[in-house]
């Protein structure tokens, strides 16, 4: 959560004394235990983890209630959904899609959004207009609207999710890297290389760059957040990764028409997806405190 | 014209006033009492971080919440204390009874608000009557800072005028309910040295023709003596001497009041801040027992660092708290 | 201030137009636009009709003309889904079920954000400021989607206090609008607390309080109106945000409005419906901004001066 005063900044009272304030902040260990357990391992292994098989069920099985509730088993711990497909399993696979669509995507959109705002940034004029102009008109664009106009034309896939949310993610880098290089050109090191004959290629890319990564760090942690809640909408809509592949919000939508009779098939994906974007955002707040406490409302 | 000056009008006794961070008690305001008289001008001088500012606000009971907070002392306005006030009661004394110019007339007005809108509701606040009335006692109040055309000038934002007229336009909200007492801190420090010293000119116009009584804040000696009576030099939180203008120019006691008034190279040509005495004040929160000025003091001896020199009367109405003055 | 004005309007011109080149594109770049135009479905004789109606034997630049010139007069051909209809009709009469639900949602998250945004704000690291930081925390990390399924659930589903979807009446509008408003809720609280503390801070704040005016007015009147100016930037932003949410939000609770809409047209690969909502919602981002601009400029007569 972004706050305009973050607690680790000086404010300075009447007569200047300077009300220091620690960074008030602990180390988020919760979040980061829920990260690993909900996202990271299950992402990583799930044909290891998962006790069923995600895609096909029995329907002798199907509709199983949470094994707390009456009538449920330990086999299927969160229960069975209208196919008989295990909930537990496939929310273990569903990390699999939240993961790689948010990795892949933070890291193409970070790559050009960095580039363009690097540049912007480093060479101004003309070229700088130019790529704000394009960074105001894309962070204007409706995106799951856009999404599904790419869904319509070229069909649901990974590709299309990845570059959708790239479309929207790029140029909040761009803009918050622009803005840090127009403060860090000035600085005597840059003109010290440029004297030294270094290209502007080199300048960006070795002396500029180290000193946004702190800035992209926070921005990549608290963007994975808006990814997986992008992703999940759009599985949500039918236009993420195509069925039958489990993801958390194609599951939330199967849940949708049995919210009636079986609670659990929407409950808990969306508790997933809940809890894996809850802890990203404590974890960005707490690395921004720690890295870069300047940033702010990102 | 000459200035009456009359009765004691405002009198602070044992003021202490400390904000409670998380580095520990900072002790901004810690036990300084004065009097003020009726027509008198008042300044108090030092460094920034000394407390001027926070005793200003210690007078207004407007100190920062919840971290600072008045711990002791008395503030007697015409003989009542306001520290055992409501805040309601409080709120009545606010502006009708004593005011207060800050520093910055760029941020001290609300920018989304006319400045006929700002002045109105501080008259309306104190006083009743038909918006006619009231109008014109804001128009009033401008004229009286001498804002030309003021009832055009009334529809106006702040962003429309400049830094000086702003800060008449300050002034106007502050005298608009004929205050006893004003406080101006550092009133003219963002100005320029013209339009300073043509506020500076309004300020005693006025005074003489109200009768006004004024605190004048600033780290500005040359300001001090254009217009002071007596003067009060604080240093980290402590008055450190007070007394007379020309006494005080004239035979300096303390040697923080010398050191400062050393470094004020020439009426002309003022240092936008004290810098030239070596060395930083003290930190706040961890203060010597003994005189705080001992660090950069040229004179400092083995009990200075121990314990605090009581104030020695160095002429009428002249005290320094310093223990280089026992023997004298 | 008129310039002002004017630079947005054209700003916003641009980005509209940088949509229908999308639009235009998406539906070529993929190989035979008659593939994306038209569902697989289609006859021989369609495809022949299509492919000369839009004029796909002509150059590229002119079958933009032509495709622009037709949007501009609100003309993205007939729906193949349902036939019978202009695909631009068909948008316009599911509008003002999006636009009441839109409204009520944006209603919603200023008449709570805005007071409790403020109160988290003076009550700073207080009880009542660390609760409001969880709720907006946990307001941005929820899915609408998800939020919807489960209000309904509990409030029509277990309580059957209110019912489960369609349009009509307030009780149908609670849950689906509480479920858009509630994200905008945690974003527009969370930007009023921090726009408020900064101004709290400010010299002119304290002014009113040396003039003897209550702390009620010195809050709601002279800090909020400085406040409200923050959040009101963020809305201008996320007015397409909150109109795409409830392309979501109007699939979950079933509301007869644009959103459900595009989804059904998607679904049937009806590409002249698609476009056209696009459209149309872009060109409603658009007015959203420019009302919010015209506020922005009431609200700080900076900019009205410009």
């Amino acid at each position: 959560m972004a706050q305009v005063l973050p607690e680790s900044v000086p404010r300075s009272t009447p007569d200047g004394i300077v009300q220091e304030t620690l960074p008030s902040r602990q180390f988020p260990g919760i979040p980061l235990f829920i990260l690993v357990f909900l996202l990271v391992l299950p992402g990583l292994f799930a044909p290891y983890l998962a006790p069923h098989n995600p895609i096909r069920g029995s329907l002798r099985a199907r509709l199983q209630p949470p094994v707390w509730v009456q009538g449920g088993t330990i086999t299927h711990p969160l229960g069975t959904d209208k196919v008989g497909r295990d909930i537990l399993s496939r929310i273990i696979y569903g990390a699999r899609i939240s993961l790689a669509v948010s990795l892949v995507a933070i890291l193409v959109s970070g790559v050009i959004g960095t580039a363009l705002g690097l540049m912007a940034g480093y060479f101004g004029g003309r070229l700088d207009a130019l790529i704000m102009r394009l960074v105001d008109i894309s962070l204007g664009l409706p995106v799951i609207l856009l999404a599904l106009v790419f869904v319509a034309a070229i069909g649901a896939s990974f590709i299309t999710v990845v570059v959708v949310t790239t479309v929207l993610l790029w140029a909040r880098y761009a803009r918050q890297v622009r803005g840090e290089t127009l403060s860090i050109r000035e600085r005597d090191f840059i003109a010290r290389a440029r004297v030294a004959g270094a290209s502007h290629f080199r300048i960006m890319l070795r002396y500029i760059f180290p000193n946004v990564i702190n800035t992209l760090t926070v921005l990549a942690t608290l963007q994975i957040g808006a990814v997986i809640l992008l992703e999940s909408a759009l599985s949500f809509l039918g236009a993420g990764i195509p069925r039958p592949t489990p993801t958390w919000g194609s599951m939330i939508a199967d849940g949708r028409d049995l919210i009636v009779v079986a609670w659990w098939i929407a409950m808990f994906p969306g508790l997933a997806i809940m809890l894996t974007v809850l802890s990203l955002n404590l974890l960005g707040d707490w690395l921004r405190d720690r890295l870069d406490p300047k940033l702010r409302n990102i | 014209m000459t200035r009456h000056i009359g009765d004691v009008i405002l009198q602070v006794d044992d003021l202490h006033t400390y904000c409670f961070t998380r580095w520990g008690v900072v002790k901004a305001v810690d036990g300084v009492s004065f009097a003020l008289r009726q027509g008198e001008t008042l300044g108090i001088v030092g460094e920034s971080g000394c407390g001027k500012s926070m005793t200003a606000l210690s007078l207004l009971r407007l100190v920062p919440r919840p971290v600072a907070r008045i711990v002791q002392g008395r503030v007697l306005l015409q003989g009542e204390n306001l520290l055992d006030k409501s805040e309601r009661e409080m709120r009545h004394i606010r502006g009708r009874r004593l005011s207060m110019i800050l520093q910055d007339p760029q941020t001290s007005l609300n920018p989304v608000f006319t400045i006929g809108n700002q002045l109105l509701e501080a008259i309306h606040i104190h006083h009743k009557g038909s918006p006619r009335t009231l109008l014109s006692r804001a128009i009033n109040a401008l004229s009286q800072v001498r804002v030309a055309a003021p009832e055009r000038r009334v529809e106006d934002y702040p962003h429309q005028m400049s830094g000086g007229m702003k800060q008449r336009v300050v002034g106007a909200i502050a005298l608009s309910c004929e205050p006893h007492v004003i406080i101006a801190d550092e009133p003219t420090t963002s100005l320029d040295v013209t339009i300073q010293a043509q506020y500076l000119r309004l300020l005693r116009e006025i005074q003489e023709e109200t009768g006004l009584s004024i605190i004048f804040i600033t780290h500005d000696f040359g300001i001090v003596a254009k217009m002071c009576d007596r003067v009060m030099v604080m240093y980290a939180g402590r008055v450190v001497e007070s007394g007379p203008v020309r006494d005080i120019f004239n035979h300096p006691a303390h040697p923080y009041t010398q050191a400062l008034l050393q470094s004020v190279p020439t009426m002309e040509e003022r240092p936008e801040r004290l810098y030239a005495i070596e060395g930083q004040p003290p930190a706040l929160w961890e203060l010597p027992p003994g005189c705080r000025f001992t660090a950069r003091c040229p004179y400092a001896e083995a009990r200075c660092e121990q314990t605090y020199p009581s104030s020695f009367a160095v002429g009428v109405d002249h005290t320094a708290d310093c223990w280089r003055l026992q023997e004298a | 201030m008129q310039r002002y004005i004017i630079i947005r309007l054209l700003q916003s011109l641009l980005a509209l137009w940088v949509m229908s080149l999308i639009v235009f594109g998406l539906a070529r770049v993929t190989g035979d636009p008659i593939d994306a135009l038209l569902p697989i479905e289609a006859t021989l004789e369609e495809r022949e009709t299509i492919r000369r109606n839009w004029g796909l034997d002509k150059p590229l630049h002119t079958q933009y003309l032509v495709f622009l010139s037709k949007a501009v007069r609100g003309d993205f051909g007939n729906s193949w889904k349902w036939q019978g209809h202009t695909a631009m009709g068909l948008v316009l009469a599911r509008l003002p079920a999006t636009l009441e639900l839109a409204g009520v949602a944006i209603a919603i998250s200023i008449v709570l954000a805005l007071p409790l945004g403020v109160l988290a704000a003076v009550k700073k690291d207080t009880l009542f400021d660390s609760v409001g930081k969880m709720v907006a925390l946990l307001g941005q990390s929820l899915p609408a989607f998800w939020l919807g399924i489960i209000l309904m659930w509990i409030f029509a589903v277990m309580l059957g206090w209110l019912p489960t979807s369609g349009r009509g009446g307030i009780s149908r509008l609670i849950l689906p609008a509480v479920s858009l408003g509630w994200f905008q809720v945690a974003v527009i609280m969370r930007l009023v607390r921090s726009a408020m503390l900064d101004v709290l801070d400010s010299e002119f704040v304290k002014l009113t309080r040396v003039k003897g005016l209550s702390e009620w007015k010195v809050i709601w009147k002279h800090c909020l109106r400085n406040a409200a100016i923050v959040p009101l930037t963020y809305f201008a932003i996320n007015a397409g945000v909150l109109m795409t949410g409830s392309v979501v939000i109007e699939n979950v609770f079933v509301w007869p409005g644009t959103g459900r809409l595009a989804l059904e047209a998607i679904q049937a690969r009806d590409f002249q419906v698609v476009q056209a909502i696009v459209i149309i919602f872009a060109t409603v981002f658009l007015f959203a901004n420019l009302i919010v601009d015209i506020l922005y400029a009431y609200l700080d007569p900076r900019i009205r001066y410009q």
